[in-house]
């Protein structure tokens, strides 16, 4: 499979009282043809601010791309026009967000929300589109599309409406989709419905994916490749296995062991990471992690650790220590 | 009414709280009964004014019974709308159930005033889902902490007050100088500390939880619900715990509730629950929480529902779960199961169970 997506050396900064936050601070990733690749990391850690860079999104004046390049079939988006950008938007490139109710219009009929992204960029005709529309409701298992499509998004459940957000990002046969927390809002056996959409219609229409995501939990099942990102940077990537049976970085190990698991008797008392989430204004100079690292060494306060091959295939960490962690996992085993 | 805590049960509709398995898995303290919910309902009327149709009824709460015994943690899970949160709010009193007693150490709180209800609710707080919401962002944490002494008469004297909003602060992992710190300087675990504090402030019996991790970051959530357990074992503080996160429930309950458009469908000991579920719906729940491991979990089957939960403005006939049931019959649609002791301890409304 070829590379669609290569990310390289990303830098999106934001303007704010308290000074400059690099949300994204210099994050190399890629995305194959078809594959799914996971972007895992908690709040503030810039998996939202990364997707917001490829599609250009980032709220200006007080966010800016200061650097890098997004290569998407082999053209630097960055060097695009807007007038261009917007070609690639929703044709190319779509995008699903979490909360589906705030990301459609509420005064438009769910049709022409539909349909208009298939007049414009598809240039089909309104008659056209309205079958293409049945059709794509029907694909994402929306029951009686015909008369769903002159009902409001208010008149849908949670479930439907994200249904209808998949419905959207698949209309114009996208080559990537970029899924931003798809499921966070929703309940968890609706929740493993749309994960199962998802999935079945990637597969089928050989759609590449970028699932972002804080719930680990979530990607095991879907992803190919999983990239997790601390304050800014990626810390951590390799193939889904690799990440879960071998982490090798202290905070991709320390989000793993700190969840309760069902499949997993119960724990007299939980393994919670220490501390608090990184201040983006006020990070110290060595690696972000520091403050809250159990396997930190006097080289991690003043040295940021780069990503380097360590276990398997394609599997990288950004730590000093990695080797270290190896050890412990096993001694532990 | 007798002040007496209730011992007896017996009563139909009202489940007896679990012996066997369940009593043995918690401490011996864990047999006072604290509270006993019996037959709540609460139904909300919608609709009917100026721009409504006809006014319809929300059956938010729909006949649920339950016992809390002193010291033990009852979780209660289900989706959005299931109705866990306001049979919370129900037996706080900040709604008045439509039917239905809440029984507080001896004393069923739906009869009382507000100023009767004042004395007692200082024996009840709760914690909130977002701590930011819930903080008023113009006090400092330690206003926030110290008021409510103030106001109840807690603890009399500035200097006084000080000292108790410091140990407190001890007590949920924070340091003295947060208490000069408004709700804005603190990240989302720090605040949801700040709220158990003012909650333990009171010196309450009862917590109800109410989602009190699931605004949190993964690596904060662990904090919280350990902060949770080593409160209970030195205050022998009660949880009602609500959540939507199996998971988790599993972690810190000793015995949980499964909603489900406003009844409990399932009640059991936490291991048996888990172990050996017997309504079609609980086996749909955690067979949908994702697990992190991706072998695992490449061999695991599934059972993904169909469908989406019915509106309870209009509840289907029979079992309210048939539509969306694996295992439906033709009963099911026509019948409502009872909740009933199908093994000792273990509730289940379900015709099949």
């Amino acid at each position: 499979m070829g590379t669609l997506l290569e990310v390289i050396d990303l830098q999106t900064q934001f303007a704010t009282r308290s000074g400059v936050v690099r949300a994204v601070d210099g994050v190399s990733w890629d995305v194959a043809e078809g594959e799914t690749v996971a972007l895992v990391g908690e709040s503030g850690c810039g998996k939202s601010v990364s997707a917001l860079s490829i599609m250009q999104l980032v709220a200006a004046p007080a966010g800016r791309i200061v650097g890098g390049r997004i290569l998407f079939k082999g053209r630097d988006l960055l060097t695009l026009d807007e007038e261009a950008m917007r070609r690639v938007r929703g044709r190319e490139i779509a995008m699903i967000f979490q909360e589906p109710m705030t990301s459609l219009n509420p005064v438009l009929s769910i049709g022409r929300q539909l349909t208009e992204g298939l007049e414009i960029h598809l240039g089909l005709g309104a008659a056209a589109a309205r079958r293409r529309a049945v059709e794509l409701l029907a694909m994402v298992g929306i029951p009686d599309s015909a008369r769903r499509l002159t009902q409001y998004p208010h008149q849908f459940s949670g479930g439907m409406r994200q249904r209808m957000m998949i419905a959207m990002a698949l209309s114009c046969d996208p080559a990537l989709i970029l899924a931003d927390e798809p499921t966070t809002a929703l309940d968890v056996t609706i929740q493993a419905q749309i994960l199962e959409l998802l999935r079945d219609l990637s597969r089928r229409l050989g759609v590449a994916m970028l699932i972002i995501t804080h719930n680990l939990g979530v990607v095991a099942r879907y992803a190919d490749r999983v990239n997790v990102m601390y304050a800014g940077k990626i810390i951590e990537r390799g193939t889904a296995r690799e990440i879960y049976a071998n982490p090798r970085h202290p905070y991709t190990l320390g989000l793993l062991r700190s969840v309760p698991r069902l499949d997993e008797p119960r724990r007299a008392r939980l393994d919670p990471i220490e501390g608090q989430p990184p201040d983006l204004t006020r990070l110290p100079p060595g690696c972000a992690f520091v403050p809250r690292c159990a396997f930190r060494v006097e080289r991690c306060v003043h040295e940021v650790p780069p990503l380097r091959p360590i276990g398997g295939p394609g599997h990288v960490s950004a730590c000093w220590e990695a080797e270290r962690l190896a050890r412990a996992k096993e001694g532990v085993a | 009414m007798s002040r007496e805590p209730e011992r007896r049960h017996g009563r139909a509709g009202a489940p007896p709280s679990v012996g066997g398995v369940g009593a043995m898995s918690g401490p011996p303290r864990m047999t006072e009964v604290l509270l006993e919910v019996r037959d709540l309902v609460k139904h909300f009327t919608v609709g009917g004014g100026l721009f409504g149709g006809p006014p319809g009824l929300v059956r938010a709460v729909d006949g649920v019974s339950f016992t809390l015994r002193r010291g033990e943690t009852l979780g209660l899970v289900g989706e959005s709308g299931c109705g866990k949160t306001t049979t919370g709010r129900c037996i706080l009193q900040l709604e008045r159930p439509t039917r239905g007693q809440v029984i507080f150490e001896g004393r069923d709180l739906t009869t009382l005033d507000e100023a009767e209800l004042r004395a007692v609710r200082r024996r009840m707080q709760v914690i909130f889902q977002d701590p930011y919401s819930s903080l008023n962002p113009r006090m400092t944490v330690g206003e926030i902490i110290g008021e409510p002494l103030a106001v109840h008469g807690l603890v009399r004297g500035a200097g006084a007050r000080r000292d108790r909003v410091r140990d407190l602060l001890r007590h949920v992992g924070l340091l003295p100088q947060h208490a000069r710190r408004y709700p804005h300087q603190m990240s989302g675990g720090q605040r949801q500390r700040v709220g158990i504090a003012r909650a333990l402030a009171m010196e309450p019996v009862l917590i109800i939880c109410d989602e009190p991790v699931s605004a949190l970051d993964v690596s904060i959530q662990a904090q919280i619900i350990n902060l949770l357990e080593d409160l209970q074992a030195e205050f022998g503080l009660t949880y009602l715990f609500i959540a939507h996160d199996l998971a988790v429930v599993r972690h810190i309950s000793d015995r949980v509730a499964v909603m489900y458009l406003g009844k409990i469908v399932e009640m059991a000991d936490r291991k048996t629950l888990y172990d050996d579920p017997l309504h079609p719906y609980t086996r749909a729940l955690l067979s949908a929480v994702p697990i992190p491991d991706p072998e695992l979990e490449a061999r695991r089957e599934r059972v993904v529902l169909g469908g989406e939960v019915p509106s309870p403005l209009n509840p289907p006939s029979g079992c309210v779960f048939h539509p969306r049931c694996p295992i439906a019959i033709d009963r099911c649609p026509r019948e409502v199961p009872e909740l009933r002791e199908v093994k000792p301890g273990h509730w289940a409304a379900c015709l099949l169970a």
